[in-house]
């Protein structure tokens, strides 16, 4: 097979968002869930032909290398299982939904994730200021509406306003964090930013300045402290569909632009010190306040967000733990790539179940779960698996991700950090472990049988699968993330310690 | 062959939770666990020493991470504990009026955890079939447990959370003390790397005190104890058998088998703080066991009071104290697990299981207070078992330490040890006293005695025990030359 550019997939999944768009404009038929099965279906395909994309397709503004790859089937799975997710709650939609007839003006709900996975595989391509900025918003954007689509639940107006509000104002510290960079260097391609950063003086303090500024707005991206505060009612407010595919999709996101921007500055003396510093205390700050905040709540899907913030807590710890040393554990490229691979799988799988529950039991509350375990051993087992893989139990692909992320912290002997991890870990059992007990423990406040749709229950089977599966066998994903980075030299390093 | 021994548990387990009859699956695989286990150790050659029965398959060659399994003189030793403990179990669990098939699945992978983390050759493997049990236990106390079953549940469950990942820091870290090129979770090359001194001595300290903590609190080391009594009171009788008997000797096998062979100046280095804590663990403990109302909070208490002499016999470092603390550890097992056992069938008459409540049933049930009484006097280490043997040995292991640790600072401690023998006769003999001695309640007299029909458990396991105790050499000549290898001369 002749290796495909690697932009076609990007245009691939643009061009399927179009047409959904223009099916919805011009379709007699409100039940579009055919094209969504259409959908979902193409996307499947397109992550096997992203095995077979041509690896030296690059140019300024658009690397191809592993981590690009990488990210683009996470944002490719997200997307399927999101959208598989959207056809489970079509029903719950519907009636928040004024329309003249059921099931009519759910057509952009269903396209416009596509357009967000998109702007996710630019991102993960994303090498320059510009292109990184321009597929961000495309993100944002779309999940601007979506957030927002429940028109007739306050909840889901309020979240968001929300959601509006703080990201057009994060957007701003980015764009204005950029703006100083590229006042400072004259570039704003990455590769070229480094080079003038080796070659040039430039002033450390605006430099500091800048990326200060780039921190913050990728910190509201990623959902790190003191850029949490939006979370928990936009998570709790939006459709439940959407806030999985923020809480993994613009996760995600979040990460791999930071691994790519932090990438040049690092090496630069005075600064990379500084950042990483600066990293590490945010790391400390979200691991206690997402854990801790998860402990009273009693409701699932809020509390799924404040592990949300809790788990972003555990990679900005692999990030603040970059260290020169590309040792084959300790590297922090690979810690954020298997995380987010298996952060991934639990969440949606957790968010996946949440939906099939909450319709049967009319709630998404702790109590709501009581006694799954007699009403459906299926779904208890899938949000067992779940949750043991959020806590990090051996032999599910979180506690991979949490062994890679402590070896990286252990290796840059920020021991502190670890022992934060260690009691965050300790409060994370407790609240994921609520839900195992109210399902194996508790008896069932409600009989009403679950019915899961064949589509639904092969994802959980599928998802619940992998979770194991990458937790016993990681190394399919030690594979795919072994690739070449962007430049030859740039493991991320830094000078001082 | 030990592949077998851990996948027929988990295979069970599985092919109940999918409709297999419960109990008659889960007894199957235990006597077969047994069954193997039992050919292992008379198999075991040796003559020949070291790690056999081995075998592998590739995980992660980026990591040179293999599932490597074989067993050495130490392993096999805890395997065959595992077996008889298990069988044990899981034909003494009662009647199960809701979900069985959840008991026993959650059974049989605590036993699968325990056989995989001693069989394990390989150090991501040991720690990740360890944690197998965890979730199983916390199911089990939860659902089946008595008393104050869910404040227990979320004790056990976070401290050995918590407790396993300090562990895994240590693990972390004892794998990048190793020079870069050399890295590796393989056991036995990590022995001879250590050997060959290339764990250079001042990158021992660190490591080792992770260990020391995160193997300490799955042992129920002294200040990190207080999950243990409770949960074990609470947890129904055949969870409290595997996990006194057999789970928490995994801290100690992972003592043994990597704290101290690959960190010996690490080891050394806080022995002082081990002498402080274990006497904490055989006085303080022992104190507070004889202040116990109910027997199955004593018992709780004894099995982490008795780990202090285990943890004696480790702090020496030499091969008489280790190979002491070995045959402890099986000795130990055998006979808490017996001792939970009879508890759990006199539960059946005072659920709360209060002493003063008893009085008198030796005239009722003279056959039960007959094993209670010989599993008591092996728990106190009266000779004939194999408790007296080891508890022995490891005195005189502490009386003369290694070269490097401070002999005067182990006579103080061994003189400690003494007085937690007597302790342990005061609340053993006061436990026998109360329950089966005196004049029997009225009530008394029309209580089936649930021994006749479960007796046989339990004779297996006093069995055991006896064996080991009248022919101590033979199980401590498994051990033996293993330490002598690793111990730095």
């Amino acid at each position: 097979m002749t290796p495909i550019p690697s932009l076609s997939l990007e245009i691939a999944v643009l061009t399927l968002g179009i047409v959904m768009l223009l099916i919805e404009s011009f379709s007699k038929s409100d039940d579009k869930r055919g094209c969504v099965r259409f959908a979902i279906a193409f996307l499947t395909a397109l992550i096997g032909f992203s095995f077979f994309v041509n690896p030296h397709g690059g140019n300024q503004f658009y690397a191809v290398d592993a981590t690009a790859q990488f990210f683009k089937v996470l944002a490719l799975l997200t997307t399927i299982v999101v959208l598989v997710m959207a056809l489970e709650y079509s029903s719950v939609l519907a009636k928040f939904i004024p329309g003249v007839t059921p099931g009519a003006g759910l057509g952009e709900f269903y396209s416009l994730p596509v357009f967000t996975c998109a702007g996710l595989m630019f991102m993960a391509s994303a090498v320059d200021f510009l292109l990184i900025f321009v597929s961000l918003e495309l993100v944002t954007i779309s999940f601007y509406i979506l957030v927002a689509y429940m028109r007739r639940q306050s909840a889901s107006l309020e979240a968001g306003v929300k959601y509006l509000i703080l990201g057009a104002l994060s957007t701003g510290f980015l764009v204005y964090g950029i703006t100083w960079i590229f006042g400072l260097t004259g570039e704003t391609n990455l590769a070229a930013i480094q080079h003038a950063l080796e070659t040039k003086q430039v002033a450390t303090t605006p430099l500091l300045f800048g990326l200060m500024l780039l921190l913050v707005g990728l910190g509201f991206k990623v959902a790190a402290v003191p850029f949490q505060l939006w979370v928990p009612d936009v998570y709790q407010g939006a459709p439940t569909p959407i806030t999985a595919f923020l809480s993994v999709g613009s996760k995600a996101a979040g990460f791999v632009v930071l691994l790519r921007v932090l990438q040049p500055f690092l090496a630069v003396p005075g600064v990379g010190v500084k950042v990483l510093a600066v990293l590490a205390v945010m790391a400390a700050l979200t691991m206690l306040y997402g854990n801790l905040a998860a402990l009273p709540q009693d409701n699932f899907k809020r509390l799924l967000a404040y592990s949300s913030i809790g788990h972003a807590g555990y990679l900005l710890t692999a990030v603040a733990s970059a260290t020169a040393v590309t040792d084959t554990l300790g590297s922090a490229r690979l810690a954020v790539g298997f995380y987010l691979a298996g952060y991934l799988l639990m969440t949606l799988l957790s968010f996946l179940i949440l939906i099939v529950v909450a319709r049967h039991s009319r709630g998404d509350d702790i109590l709501h779960f009581n006694g799954l375990a007699k009403r459906s051993p299926f779904l208890a087992f899938g949000l067992l698996t779940a949750m043991l893989s959020l806590a990090g139990i051996p032999f599910t692909a979180g506690f991979i991700g949490k062994f890679l992320v402590f070896a990286a912290a252990v290796q840059a002997g920020k021991f502190w950090l670890v022992a934060i991890g260690i009691l965050t870990v300790a409060a994370g059992f407790y609240y994921y472990l609520r839900i195992v007990a109210a399902m194996y423990w508790q008896e069932p406040n409600c009989d009403t049988p679950i019915v899961i749709a064949p589509l639904t229950r092969f994802t959980i089977g599928a998802l619940t699968f992998a979770v194991f599966f990458f937790g016993i066998f990681p190394q399919p994903i030690l594979s795919l993330l072994k690739g070449p980075t962007l430049l030859p030299q740039t493991e991320l390093h830094t000078a001082g310690r | 062959m030990l592949t077998l021994i851990i996948f027929i548990p988990l295979l069970a387990a599985l092919g109940i939770l999918l409709g297999a009859p419960a109990r008659k699956t889960a007894l199957g695989a235990a006597v077969a666990q047994f069954v193997l286990t039992l050919l292992v150790f008379l198999s075991y050659d040796k003559a020949k020493g070291g790690f056999q029965f081995l075998s592998s398959y590739p995980i992660a060659p980026d990591w040179k991470l293999n599932y490597l399994v074989g067993a050495d003189g130490l392993s096999v030793l805890m395997l065959l504990l595992t077996g008889i403990v298990t069988l044990a179990a899981i034909w003494v669990a009662p009647k199960i009026e809701k979900r069985e098939p959840l008991y026993y699945a959650c059974l049989l992978f605590i036993t699968a955890g325990a056989a995989g983390a001693f069989a394990s050759v390989d150090l991501f493997f040991l720690y990740a079939f360890h944690e197998l049990a965890l979730i199983p236990t916390f199911l089990l106390i939860g659902l089946w447990g008595s008393g104050e079953r869910h404040t227990a549940a979320w004790k056990i469950t976070i401290y050995l959370g918590m407790g396993s990942f300090v562990l895994l820091i240590g693990l972390i870290d004892l794998y990048l003390a190793v020079p870069e090129a050399l890295r590796t979770f393989n056991l036995i090359d990590l022995q001879k790397l250590a050997s060959s001194g290339l764990i250079p001595a001042a990158a021992q300290t660190r490591p080792y005190i992770f260990l020391l903590l995160g193997f300490g609190i799955l042992i129920s080391l002294f200040p990190f104890h207080s999950w243990a009594p409770t949960a074990y009171a609470s947890a129904p009788t055949p969870a409290a058998m595997l996990h006194a008997g057999v789970l928490k000797k995994f801290g100690l096998y992972g003592l043994l088998r990597v704290a101290i062979p690959l960190l010996p100046e690490g080891a050394k280095h806080w022995a002082n703080l081990l002498l402080i804590l274990l006497v904490g663990n055989i006085i303080y403990v022992g104190l507070a066991t004889i202040a116990q109302k109910r027997l199955d909070m004593m018992l709780g208490y004894s099995s982490v009071m008795h780990m202090g002499y285990i943890f004696l016999g480790l702090a020496a470092m030499n091969t008489i104290g280790l190979s002491g603390a070995a045959l402890l550890m099986f000795a130990h097992g055998l006979s808490i697990a017996a001792l939970f056992a009879m508890a759990g069938m006199l539960r059946e008459h005072r659920p709360a299981l209060e002493l003063d409540s008893f009085g008198g049933l030796a005239k009722h049930m003279p056959a039960l207070a007959f094993a209670f009484g010989l599993a008591a006097f092996a728990s106190i280490g009266l000779p004939g078992f194999a408790n007296f043997a080891s508890e022995l040995t490891v005195f005189f292991g502490a009386y003369k330490p290694a070269a490097g640790l401070d002999a005067s600072h182990f006579h103080l401690a061994v003189v400690f040890a003494l007085w937690g023998v007597v302790i342990s006769a005061v609340y053993m003999l006061r436990a026998y006293r109360a329950i089966f001695m005196g004049e029997p309640g009225k009530e008394a007299a029309a209580w089936p005695d649930p021994f006749k029909a479960l007796r046989w458990p339990v004779v297996i396991l006093l069995a055991a025990l006896l064996i080991a105790g009248f022919a101590p050499g033979k199980f401590l000549s498994f051990v033996q030359p293993g330490f002598e290898a690793v111990l730095p001369k």
